[in-house]
């Protein structure tokens, strides 16, 4: 259930205090954008739920910690069950107005995690996860994760003689959370951040579990430039191979119809990772994209 | 001193009962045989409203000892409970509980380990995690395990500690089995475990971070401490059982029970229910003018290195007795015996090691006698052996 009374927040009154900085991640980071932004929303009375990955990697090197409000660092696998357990903790405490929130990568949500995210939005704990989606597992060196798209280069989906990077195609993890009748899901984009900014606050408001996928490029395992993210991140909604919606009292909603997509080709070469690419696997790359876009516009409301 | 209400339960119903009265505010668990029925009881003391518990119904036990620790890290007491192939599974989460120092209290079932799968008990389960850093007692009957678990709260969360506790019961001959237990009044339990409080949590007025990462300059120090305080983990041990029996009439012993080994030249030393098994033996040879005892383990750590040296002091032989094997050495409970002994640089007694017991295989009075037969005589042969 969501209280819909309050007004959607804009861009001045996002708080200009910092509770992620002095950080150790790399130049252009996507995740760590999402997370700092993320927790202007949600605030000094916030516990950051963070596993093993990227995040925690460069947030928690003793003592110099990059989180100015409550943080931990969960077990890979553990994020969502940790957070359930945090919030269980806080609500027998009777520690009001808090929130527990999860930033997880793709490969400790998708993968690792799934197991536990599935267990707490099955049990509508209310906690907020959010997986800062950069498409294969950074912190470990550029490894394959089940969201790294098809044809992305990895260093375990290389491309050889035989196969050409990644051979399966990324896990819809926004349609398999809302599967479960999730209280509130949605995708976001750091390109696009105060549609981000909005989703994390309507889930702190989500008397449930939530559950925000943000897509968020890396420079380093992607193969771009560092100024580039943002570009890079508007570039994947603008072109179609990304979608911004939610998923609110159990229907699914487009919030943004690019109408004419900008170019998938544009997007894929820009990028180290898929600049292997033929035109024929560029063209099947956007043939799925448009058979994708031919069912959300049919059964999503925009 | 309390008088408590005399009740027929077993060792489950004892655990649930015992967690019941030490007030969790979280619970979180994952079902497996023989653990079931401490969960069931607790469910049905939340339903019912007895237990005000937040009790969370977690997909694996990673889950479960997960979330204790997140409730944990916010300052909540915590309790889960598993056996065997769930315990294992929740490994990671052991060592990350005790790393950070977050008392969560765990019940375990001592059950074999698959492959082969079976149901039945034996300790290799929680004896393969002595190196994870929580620590382990082994409850003999029901109302031990009751009284354990509760001591078990005041041990873990006792400021010089801050290390979760595994309370051990065997599968099914303790965990199914039923006796008369006095359950204590829950006025005196509040009396005796107060409210869990503690500066190592999340307080959302005053923001830390938790469960970091510590490189190779800072590393070391953090095992350190958890060592010293693991260490220190026997005298608030000592110390609670102290409290504990002028409160509620009930005494225990420490981490060992020497049982008629004053003048003992053969003893068995050996853990959890199959001392019930011992004891008898023991009396009755000693009643034929035998001079045999039993030392039971209580605690496997902190390990009672200095007890069990000077419960020995005058012994010619002795048989490490357990349910377990390290395979292609020895026992690891001998292991930790024999290292004991070896450190105090006495004259060693002759040392046997027996393991028994395996997937529930039965050990019985004329075993037990075949043990102290077995130490009487001088033959050589295998220092290990299977009975």
């Amino acid at each position: 259930m969501v209280n819909s009374s309050k007004k959607r927040l804009s861009i001045r009154e996002l708080s200009e205090r910092e509770f992620f900085y002095g950080h150790k991640a790399c130049p252009g980071c996507g995740g760590s954008l999402a997370v700092r932004l993320a927790l202007k929303v949600l605030g000094e009375r916030s516990y950051a739920v963070v596993p093993a990955g990227c995040m925690s990697a460069v947030g928690f090197i003793f003592p110099q910690m990059g989180f100015a409000c409550n943080a931990i660092i969960s077990t890979f696998p553990g994020t969502a069950s940790m957070l359930s357990g945090v919030a269980a903790g806080a609500r027998a405490l009777g520690l009001e107005n808090v929130h527990a929130v999860g930033f997880a990568g793709d490969g400790g949500t998708a993968d690792i995690g799934f197991q536990a995210l599935s267990g707490a939005i099955d049990r509508h704990d209310k906690i907020i996860y959010i997986c800062y989606d950069n498409e294969a597992y950074m912190n470990t060196g550029v490894q394959k994760s089940s969201l790294t798209p098809v044809g992305a280069r990895t260093t375990t989906s290389p491309v050889g003689q035989r196969l050409r990077g990644a051979v399966t195609r990324k896990k819809p993890m926004f349609e398999i959370v809302a599967a479960h009748g999730i209280d509130y899901a949605a995708t976001a984009s750091v390109g696009y951040p105060m549609d981000f900014v909005r989703k994390v606050e309507h889930a702190s408001r989500v008397d449930g579990t939530s559950y925000i996928h943000v897509f968020a490029p890396c420079p380093t395992g992607w193969g771009h430039e560092t100024s580039e993210t943002i570009a890079v991140a508007k570039d994947a909604v603008d072109c179609g191979l990304l979608y911004l919606a939610e998923y609110v009292d159990s229907r699914f909603f487009l919030n943004h119809d690019p109408g004419e997509f900008a170019s998938v080709r544009e997007y894929l070469l820009r990028q180290g990772r898929f600049r292997h690419l033929n035109e024929e696997e560029v063209l099947s790359v956007t043939v799925q994209r448009d058979a994708g876009w031919e069912r959300i516009r049919r059964e999503w409301k925009s | 001193m309390s008088s408590g209400s005399k009740t027929f339960i077993s060792g489950n119903e004892a655990i649930a009962a015992g967690v019941s009265l030490a007030r969790p505010h979280v619970i979180a668990a994952y079902p497996i045989t023989p653990q079931t029925t401490v969960i069931e009881r607790l469910a049905e003391m939340v339903a019912d409203g007895i237990l005000t518990a937040e009790y969370l119904h977690v997909e694996s036990e990673h889950s479960a000892l997960s979330a204790c620790i997140g409730a944990s890290a916010v300052g909540a007491r915590t309790f889960t409970a598993s056996s065997s192939q769930g315990l294992l599974y929740m490994v990671e989460c052991m060592h990350y509980a005790s790393g950070g120092r977050f008392p969560v209290v765990m019940m375990n079932a001592n059950r074999s380990v698959a492959l082969p799968w079976n149901i039945y008990g034996d300790q290799r389960d929680s004896l393969s995690l002595l190196d994870s850093g929580w620590i382990q007692a082994y409850a003999e009957d029901a109302q031990e395990s009751l009284d354990l678990v509760i001591q078990a709260f005041a041990i873990a969360e006792h400021p010089d500690v801050l290390t979760p506790v595994m309370v051990n019961l065997d599968g099914f001959v303790l965990t199914h089995t039923y006796e008369l237990v006095n359950v204590p009044d829950q006025v005196d339990v509040d009396a005796f475990l107060p409210p869990f409080q503690t500066t190592n949590r999340m307080d959302p007025d005053r923001p830390m971070s938790l469960g970091f990462t510590a490189g190779p300059q800072h590393n070391q120090a953090f095992k350190q401490l958890q060592h010293l305080a693991m260490l220190s983990s026997g005298r608030v041990i000592r110390e609670t059982e102290e409290r504990f029996g002028q409160l509620f009439g009930r005494n225990y012993p420490g981490l060992i029970e020497a049982f008629r080994c004053e003048d003992a030249e053969y003893v068995i030393v050996t853990l959890g229910s199959v001392a019930g098994t011992v004891r008898p033996v023991v009396e009755r040879l000693r009643s034929m003018g035998e001079r045999v005892g039993l030392i039971r383990i209580r605690y496997m750590r902190p390990f009672p290195g200095k007890e069990i040296r000077d419960a020995l002091a005058g012994a010619k032989a002795v048989g490490v007795l357990e349910k377990d094997i390290s395979f292609g050495y020895e026992g690891t409970v001998f292991t930790n015996v024999n290292s004991a002994l070896t450190r105090a640089g006495v004259q060693l007694p002759r040392l046997l090691n027996f393991i028994g017991g395996l997937g529930g295989k039965d050990i019985s009075v004329t075993d037990i006698e075949a043990l102290f037969s077995r130490l009487k005589s001088t033959d050589e042969g295998e220092t290990v052996t299977f009975i």
